[in-house]
């Protein structure tokens, strides 16, 4: 029943490798800067006083709780990695669902969402982060990364990753919108799907 | 009929979001305040916090774009286009927006962990009028969701209700 049959997207297309390709990276970074972010913590033992010559220390700890613009990027790095997966999942265990209209399209529109997700926890957390690591002098908050440099290091770590996740949400979301459209190209000028042509 | 009144409505929106970014960028712009502590005399301005500079230079962005789409001719072949810039757009709208956000809640609760103060007792009109500069930025935001839906439906067609 060649002649009868309308074109299948999905399946081993170049899209299709390159969409899998994308989300999986686009997994392991948003995952990457969760984890780097949510174990980051540090102790230190601070001089705080001296009384004649016995000097007070008291133990200061710095947690990514602390911040409620760090735990937004914690809760959505875990999202958008969640999304990642289950959509990791659903290419590989069912791709002959691929062309029905829905499906592409709720699949562009929730990539589009989680993109943003990221875009703006990652951006939350680098505009905080700026303000403990230089503090500032109008509002006169000091700075905090010059005795906690391991915390600082480690947050700046996180926040590499998530914009690299960023950057490949959003070429994530690209490749879904190009399929998108060209779905929704081939069904519209679908004719007489005479033979099954090799979709890009 | 049908055409005409889906391409107004598209239009009502994005003046809609022209006008919300405007005044979110207007309001933030001439937040400034001053505010005498004993001998101390502090003076906020938005241009403080680097969140707020990005804040205003994204919104003014978004302002000058849904200006110029609001006189793309209908049969343009730049429509594809505007989809994709308008994802951008609604990314740079989130992400100036959260950053923001977040900055301002620095600021008005300040963060006892740091030791930093709360600013917000001593310069109370500049802390309401960013926050208005801020709403005006979230309904920019929602504006652009919609827009971006709009969009898609319009250029992408995934429901097949045209029939070409």
């Amino acid at each position: 029943m060649a002649g009868g049959k309308t074109v299948l997207a999905g399946g081993n297309t170049k899209s299709w490798k390159l969409l899998l390709g994308l989300r999986i990276f686009a997994f392991m970074a948003t995952l990457a800067a969760a984890i780097v972010m949510a174990l980051n913590k540090e102790t230190k033992t601070l001089v705080v006083a001296t009384i004649g010559t016995v000097p007070i220390k008291a133990t200061l700890t710095a947690k990514f709780q602390h911040t409620p613009a760090f735990v937004f990027f914690v809760i959505a790095n875990v999202m958008a990695s969640f999304h990642n997966l289950l959509m990791i999942a659903l290419q590989i265990f069912s791709p002959k669902l691929e062309h029905k209209g829905l499906h592409v399209l709720s699949i562009a529109i929730l990539d589009m969402l989680n993109a943003t997700l990221v875009s703006a926890a990652a951006n939350a957390a680098v505009f905080v982060a700026e303000l403990g690591k230089n503090g500032n002098k109008h509002a006169k908050w000091n700075k905090v990364c010059d005795r906690f440099a391991t915390y600082c290091d480690h947050g700046a770590g996180a926040l590499i990753a998530a914009f690299a996740g960023v950057i490949l949400m959003i070429l994530v979301s690209g490749v879904s919108i190009s399929r998108l459209l060209f779905n929704s190209n081939k069904f519209s000028t679908t004719k007489a799907p005479a033979t099954a042509t090799d979709v890009p | 009929m049908v055409k005409l009144t889906q391409r107004l409505g598209g239009l009502v929106l994005r003046f809609a979001a022209f006008c919300a970014a405007l005044g979110a960028v207007i309001a933030m712009v001439t937040s400034r305040e001053r505010s005498s502590f004993f001998v101390l005399s502090l003076v906020a301005k938005y241009s403080d916090l680097a969140a707020f500079k990005y804040f205003v230079i994204a919104n003014a962005i978004v302002s000058v774009y849904s200006f110029l789409v609001l006189f793309l001719p209908k049969e343009s072949l730049l429509w594809k286009f505007v989809v994709v810039l308008d994802l951008m757009v609604t990314m740079l709208l989130t992400s100036s927006l959260s950053a923001a956000v977040a900055v301002a809640q620095v600021g008005k609760r300040g963060n006892a962990n740091a030791g930093w103060l709360p600013i917000c007792g001593q310069v109370p009109r500049f802390c309401d009028q960013i926050t208005g500069a801020l709403i005006a930025g979230l309904v920019a935001l929602v504006l652009y969701v919609f827009l971006l839906i709009f969009s898609i439906h319009h250029v992408v067609d995934p429901f097949l209700l045209r029939k070409s």
